[in-house]
């Protein structure tokens, strides 16, 4: 008998505390997954959000910063630029990155910091209960709108992938998601390459991760990843944004 | 030999694994593990295909997946 399957040697034992059915733990073990593969475990920096992903730090067998709220770019910037033979990464959920962290982003985005981040985008406040996100779908209930987001009060979702591929800097953008198997191995290839972009050299990377919060959306795990496919989907697109080819044609 | 090995205690009895599996053999089983959930489990063993969607998916990495050797080397 072989081994096909089995944990990647970057993903420590702890026990996850996140809720069943939460895809933390998903693409935890893909970012995990990517790192063995490339062969850079002793290489590799990770920078922790705030969030239901604060204990990140505990989940891998990497070395970890926490980073106060949003300003996980920023800290990942200062160790980069410090320790430029590392690989630096945050793990940054949407309440993190896309609300208070905005400005970090997308400045570290624009600035072109070698760094990459993966983004987990459910569209709501995890850790804090369930709260209205700037990526909660129109029409979407939470706690803080709970007949659903009005567009003419609070305005609209923010795309952030495509929204920060508009910038020069980033060399390769990318939203994923992990609703089935098949998605879910295109997530862990996107979130390689993200790596493989810094390990060259080439700038900022960003994959966007569409992920579920079965609790606060109230479904049940399985309910959730359907409601991902048929409700987030179409407003936030899967694809590539940017890559390193484009990067070298816009130089040529 | 089983080709698909669970953790027990460390599932968390979301289910997703079912969801997926193609052979439909995933079952939640009937006691509790010391979290207090029904863990995920398979009995009919030399049913599974060894394609490690089960695992895939899982969010608490509670699944190893094994498949035969074949005899000849390709």
């Amino acid at each position: 008998m072989e081994q096909v399957f089995g944990r990647p040697k970057a993903l420590s034992e702890k026990r996850l505390h996140y809720c069943p059915g939460c895809t933390h733990g998903i693409i935890h073990r893909l970012v995990a997954e990517a790192i063995d593969d490339l062969g850079i475990q002793d290489k590799t920096i990770g920078v922790a959000p705030v969030g239901c992903a604060v204990l990140a730090y505990d989940y891998f067998n990497l070395d970890f910063q926490q980073a106060a709220h949003g300003r996980a770019p920023a800290v990942a910037t200062g160790i980069k630029r410090v320790l430029p033979d590392r690989f630096v990464f945050t793990y940054q959920g949407d309440g993190d990155l896309a609300s208070i962290g905005m400005a970090e982003i997308v400045h570290a985005a624009a600035r072109g910091e070698k760094i990459t981040v993966i983004f987990i985008n459910n569209a709501i406040y995890g850790m804090t209960g369930g709260q209205m996100a700037p990526t909660s779908l129109p029409g979407q209930k939470t706690t803080t709108s709970p007949y659903g987001r009005d567009i003419n009060t609070v305005g609209y979702p923010i795309r952030v992938a495509e929204m920060l591929t508009t910038l020069d800097g980033p060399a390769y953008i990318s939203r994923v998601s992990v609703h089935d198997p098949k998605h879910i191995n295109k997530a862990k290839e996107a979130i390689r390459k993200a790596f493989e972009v810094q390990i060259q050299g080439l700038g900022f990377s960003l994959v966007e991760v569409l992920s579920t919060c079965p609790t606060n959306w109230g479904l049940s795990p399985r309910e959730a990843l359907k409601w991902l496919e048929e409700n987030m989907i179409p407003y936030y697109p899967l694809g590539v944004f940017k890559s390193p080819e484009e990067v070298s044609k816009v130089g040529a | 030999m089983a080709k698909v090995i669970f953790d027990s205690e460390r599932c968390k009895g979301c289910e997703l694994c079912v969801s997926v599996c193609p052979r439909g053999i995933i079952r939640m089983s009937n006691t509790l593990n010391s979290q207090g959930y029904h863990s995920a489990e398979v009995v009919e063993q030399d049913k599974c295909i060894s394609c490690a969607f089960c695992a895939r998916i899982c969010p608490d990495t509670v699944i190893e997946v094994y498949r035969e050797t074949k005899g000849k080397v390709s």
